[in-house]
């Protein structure tokens, strides 16, 4: 390939459990792009990263990452998971969550460490969350969480951020200051991040593509081009209609997005 | 006050007491960070079935124990890594795992004295060759807990991440079932079978009760399982009553303590806030 291929889907499928999620799958992320992935729930987006992770196999198809195959436990690689409940009693701070993404799968145990420790407390202040690093991260909002997830996922310098709904069931102005972060250190790390989502507009001033998936079927490309009446209208199967209001992107018919419907229904394959 | 501690029994059983709370201590802490008190509880009536098992032909109850207690790890493990499965499969193994211990009580000669001890506990019974016993499988199991330590916890605390940073969840579940089992044939020793959550659980639900820093609340639990285990054992050779109650008697003050006196977060803004921002579907 002439051009270098941070991630790269060739004529990739996946079907789990006898249904396709999708197929044929055509991709190549060039460095430094910023890919929204996008889909009604069950199109496969969690599964997407799965794959990227080496933790789920394609069912046909080859994907590569920087020319090689995917491998469990690439450092280079940052994964922000999709949001959990932590117990409020967990002995564990928020800062003891960062250090995981730094040395969590050494085997031993950790002695007090000052290198670690600053790298540590570096990304406690790039992600702004000093504040609340000693408290028991049970205990802190879902914002908060979110900050140290993306400490946690950066702390170990990677080329390939895979981000799996971070803003899920965060308030507006979190989500903002979330896709803010990210995007910031996007520009400043020139890094690939894959950013799994269930609302575009939080992220259209941060996304150079989008790749929708819907019906085993995908469609990708800049927003303006992929968020159109007559591309969705096809990838869906039924017409569907989009609107935009004030720079934000409303659209009637389908689902964008797995955790708030909007209005309509789409049809499963 | 200085008299009874010549006694070689009474030595032994302070030694077997400290080697005991020591890694009960730092079980225990694992124990609740990945919510497994039922296995605790699990591995502790497999291991009365062992025991008992034992005695009916002729074996030492201790030997049955540890077999049995490492034969229903491995069940257990394979069974079901998810929280959600383990806790049934934890219960299909006991459930017959008693059934077994009942028919074996009966069939043992020495039903009562041995019944007695392996339910509530014999440390005060224990000879030098089970010091022994106890203190090479507690360096061994400590040493294997201290090699899986930090993956444990990451992918206890958040599997996830651990699993695509590469961490094997299984085979460290499997382990950490073993070292437990361990962990649970020696405190059934100082407090027995029925009262094993007052070792390896209470004191590390103390200790997380005080403080999150990770180093400082393993600290507490084996400070903790100490206290508890060596004044128990105490009270035990002064009045004659069970070292059992002593200890489960200790145990459970620590925890009401560090309960209505623990760390500030319960009442820091950040727990209020978080119940704002969320709701009360949490």
């Amino acid at each position: 390939m002439p051009t270098p291929v941070a991630v790269g889907f060739d004529h990739a499928s996946l079907s789990i459990g006898g249904r396709t999620l999708w197929e044929d799958v055509l991709l190549a992320v060039p460095p430094g792009e910023f890919l929204a992935v996008l889909g009604p729930n069950g199109a496969g987006k969690t599964s997407l990263l799965r794959v990227l992770l080496g933790l789920q196999a394609l069912t046909s198809g080859r994907v590569q990452i920087r020319g090689r195959a995917p491998r469990r436990g690439d450092v280079s690689i940052g994964y922000i998971p999709q949001q959990r409940a932590f117990d409020p009693d967990l002995p564990i701070r928020g800062r003891d969550l960062v250090a995981f993404g730094l040395d969590g799968h050494r085997w031993g145990f950790s002695l007090p460490n000052r290198v670690a420790r600053r790298r540590v407390d570096d990304m406690l202040s790039l992600v702004g969350a000093e504040r609340f690093a000693d408290a028991p991260i049970g205990r802190l909002s879902g914002g908060e969480q979110q900050r140290l997830r993306i400490a946690q996922s950066l702390v170990g310098d990677p080329d390939l951020l895979l981000c799996d709904e971070p803003l899920l069931s965060l308030d507006l102005n979190s989500q903002q200051a979330i896709v803010e972060l990210i995007a910031t250190w996007h520009r400043a790390r020139q890094a690939t991040v894959i950013f799994v989502a269930h609302d575009v507009n939080p992220l259209l001033q941060a996304v150079d593509r989008m790749l929708l998936l819907a019906g085993g079927r995908w469609a990708v490309g800049r927003p303006d081009v992929v968020l159109t009446s007559e591309t969705m209208s096809r990838l869906y199967g039924t017409p569907v209609d989009v609107l935009r209001v004030h720079g934000r992107v409303v659209v009637l018919g389908a689902e964008i997005g797995g955790h708030e419907p909007l209005l309509g229904h789409h049809t499963h394959a | 006050m200085s008299s009874v501690w010549h006694y070689a029994f009474v030595q032994q059983a302070f030694l077997a007491g400290i080697i005991t709370a020591v890694l009960a201590g730092c079980v225990g802490l694992m124990v609740t960070t990945r919510n497994m008190s039922f296995a605790v509880h699990g591995l502790a009536e497999v291991g009365f079935t062992g025991a008992t098992g034992a005695v009916a032909i002729g074996l030492p109850p201790a030997a049955g124990l540890i077999v049995a207690g490492f034969a229903a790890a491995l069940v257990i493990g394979l069974l079901g890594v998810r929280l959600r499965e383990r806790d049934v499969a934890i219960g299909s193994v006991l459930a017959f795992g008693t059934g077994l211990g009942v028919l074996f009580l009966t069939l043992s000669p020495r039903y009562a004295t041995e019944a007695y001890s392996i339910l509530f506990g014999s440390i005060l019974a224990v000879s030098r060759e089970d010091v022994v016993r106890s203190a090479a499988s507690g360096i061994v199991a400590l040493c294997a807990l201290g090699a899986i330590y930090r993956p444990l916890r990451f992918a206890s605390i958040d599997p996830d991440v651990a699993e695509a940073r590469g961490v094997p969840l299984r085979t460290l579940s499997i382990v950490f079932l073993l070292i437990l089992a361990v962990a649970v044939s020696e405190a059934v020793q100082v407090v027995g079978v029925l009262l094993i959550l007052t070792l390896i659980i209470v004191p590390a639900a103390a200790a997380q009760r005080l403080t999150a820093h990770p180093g400082f609340a393993l600290a507490w639990s084996v400070l903790l399982a100490l206290a508890c285990t060596l004044a128990g054992l105490a009270c035990a050779v002064y009045t004659n009553w069970p070292v059992s109650f002593f200890v489960s008697g200790f145990s459970f003050t620590a925890y009401l303590l560090a309960r209505f006196l623990g760390r500030p977060w319960g009442t820091l803004d950040t727990a209020s806030r978080r119940e704002a921002e969320e709701g009360a579907g949490d």
